[in-house]
């Protein structure tokens, strides 16, 4: 069945792609950047949290790294301020914004998911955990975006590092993002695979 | 496609390393670009400063340069107005100035420092450095080497450092005169200096670091 407001646009379906393609190796090479000081507090003494495994880093050393970071930052950059706008001007958002209406809905789902619970009637494209999901997700992608530049220009962007708590606790926020980030992807592969190989295509074809 | 066709590049090793490669120069394009030569990074009451025993030195208990501190001459050359060989007293009579600022590495710690020296661009104007030329080289007593653009060589706070903690600089912190660029990461202070170079054109060695994959601009 051929249903239109089912359809992703163009802009949409490739910045989802160019997004997840920066995403997969911004992480294992911002790990990698960690490895090189895997600690958020001082140098002298130093305090290692935990040195991550090598097969979780891209890159090879710290130099190598950051070629792969920022360059991939500028993209993630650019396709998520292409999303956004996209998204902010058509009003095509709505799809995936998770408003106070929404609030109530998300326990239902989470009973039919995880509790083998009855499933909730729901007339509109997105359930309200899928719009609290994808919603968290583009929060903390904006704020992984934010924070990296914090890190980035922190003698330049200093009032942006002071609005954080200071350049210390940008570096942990840019940690977490990521973490949070990190949290959304198994649950979203999940759910595609369970709604099969039409959803995944239409992130392609756009039908 | 588009993203299939981006994926396909970095799939060949030449053309991956080209476009990381590129994607840093990219970046360092738009860090050239914001860089304001009047805005000052943040400094800091005296209570804040990292205690100097606290304050990481890196390489030099595997390679102290050894310099004679009683021979020592700073040779400057290049687009200059009055190269030769410079004292450090010679260096020391420009108004003296004292910040503590932070210093970060590209690791990712940071310490904030209290250094004392004068002002770099002061320098500049001392030997008559065209001012209109794009870089100053740097080389250093342990083959350590870095260039700057001009706009962070005369930022106000990029200072020819000989004075840590209101003491003389000591030599495992780079005695007797080192670079302190609050505007810049950590690997483009150079330490150890004994020469520096005004040009047009950067020669192939651009930095210890930077030519094995590290920024050039390298600024904060």
């Amino acid at each position: 069945m051929h249903d239109p407001g089912h359809e992703h646009p163009p802009i949409v379906r490739a910045c989802h792609w160019i997004i997840a393609l920066s995403l997969a190796v911004l992480i294992p090479s911002g790990v990698e950047v960690f490895a090189a000081f895997p600690s958020f507090g001082d140098k002298v003494p130093q305090a290692d949290l935990f040195v991550p495994p090598s097969a979780l880093r891209l890159g090879g050393w710290l130099g190598g790294a950051l070629q792969w970071h920022f360059t991939f930052a500028w993209l993630l950059t650019i396709a998520m301020a292409s999303y956004i706008a996209y998204q902010a001007i058509t009003r095509n958002g709505r799809q995936v914004l998770f408003v106070r209406r929404d609030v109530h809905g998300v326990w239902p789902m989470v009973r039919h998911y995880f509790l083998f619970g009855p499933k909730p009637a729901n007339s509109e494209i997105y359930n309200p955990l899928q719009k609290m999901a994808y919603s968290i997700a583009i929060v903390l992608t904006v704020i992984s975006i934010v924070t990296g530049f914090a890190l980035y220009k922190p003698a330049h962007l200093s009032w942006l590092a002071n609005a954080m708590g200071g350049f210390r606790l940008v570096r942990v926020w840019h940690f977490g993002a990521m973490c949070g980030v990190l949290a959304f992807i198994p649950g979203h592969l999940v759910m595609v695979a369970l709604h099969g190989w039409k959803n995944f295509a239409g992130m392609w074809t756009g039908r | 496609m588009l993203p299939l066709a981006s994926a396909a590049l970095l799939l060949n090793p030449t053309w991956r390393r080209e476009a990381i490669e590129r994607g840093l120069a990219l970046s360092d394009v738009a860090s050239a670009t914001v860089f304001n030569g009047h805005h000052l990074a943040p400094v800091f009451a005296d209570h804040e400063v990292t205690p100097f025993e606290r304050y990481p030195l890196n390489s030099y208990l595997t390679h102290d340069p050894e310099v004679d501190l009683d021979d020592w001459r700073l040779d400057v050359s290049g687009l200059v107005h009055t190269p030769g060989r410079y004292t450090i007293d010679d260096i020391r009579a420009l108004p003296r100035l004292r910040q503590n600022t932070r210093h970060i590495c590209i690791e990712g710690w940071d310490v904030v420092g209290s250094y004392g020296g004068v002002r770099l661009r002061d320098f500049l104007t001392a030997i008559g450095a065209d001012t209109r030329a794009r870089f100053v080289e740097f080389r250093c007593a342990d083959d350590y080497y870095e260039s700057l653009d001009m706009d962070a060589a005369r930022h106000p706070q990029s200072l020819l450092c000989d004075e840590m903690y209101g003491r003389p600089l000591s030599r495992e912190h780079g005695a007797p005169l080192r670079l302190v660029l609050p505007t810049k990461l950590g690997y483009k202070q150079a330490k150890y200096i004994t020469s520096l170079r005004v040009t047009e054109v950067l020669g192939p060695k651009r930095g210890y670091w930077v030519d094995q994959g590290y920024s050039w601009h390298g600024g904060l």
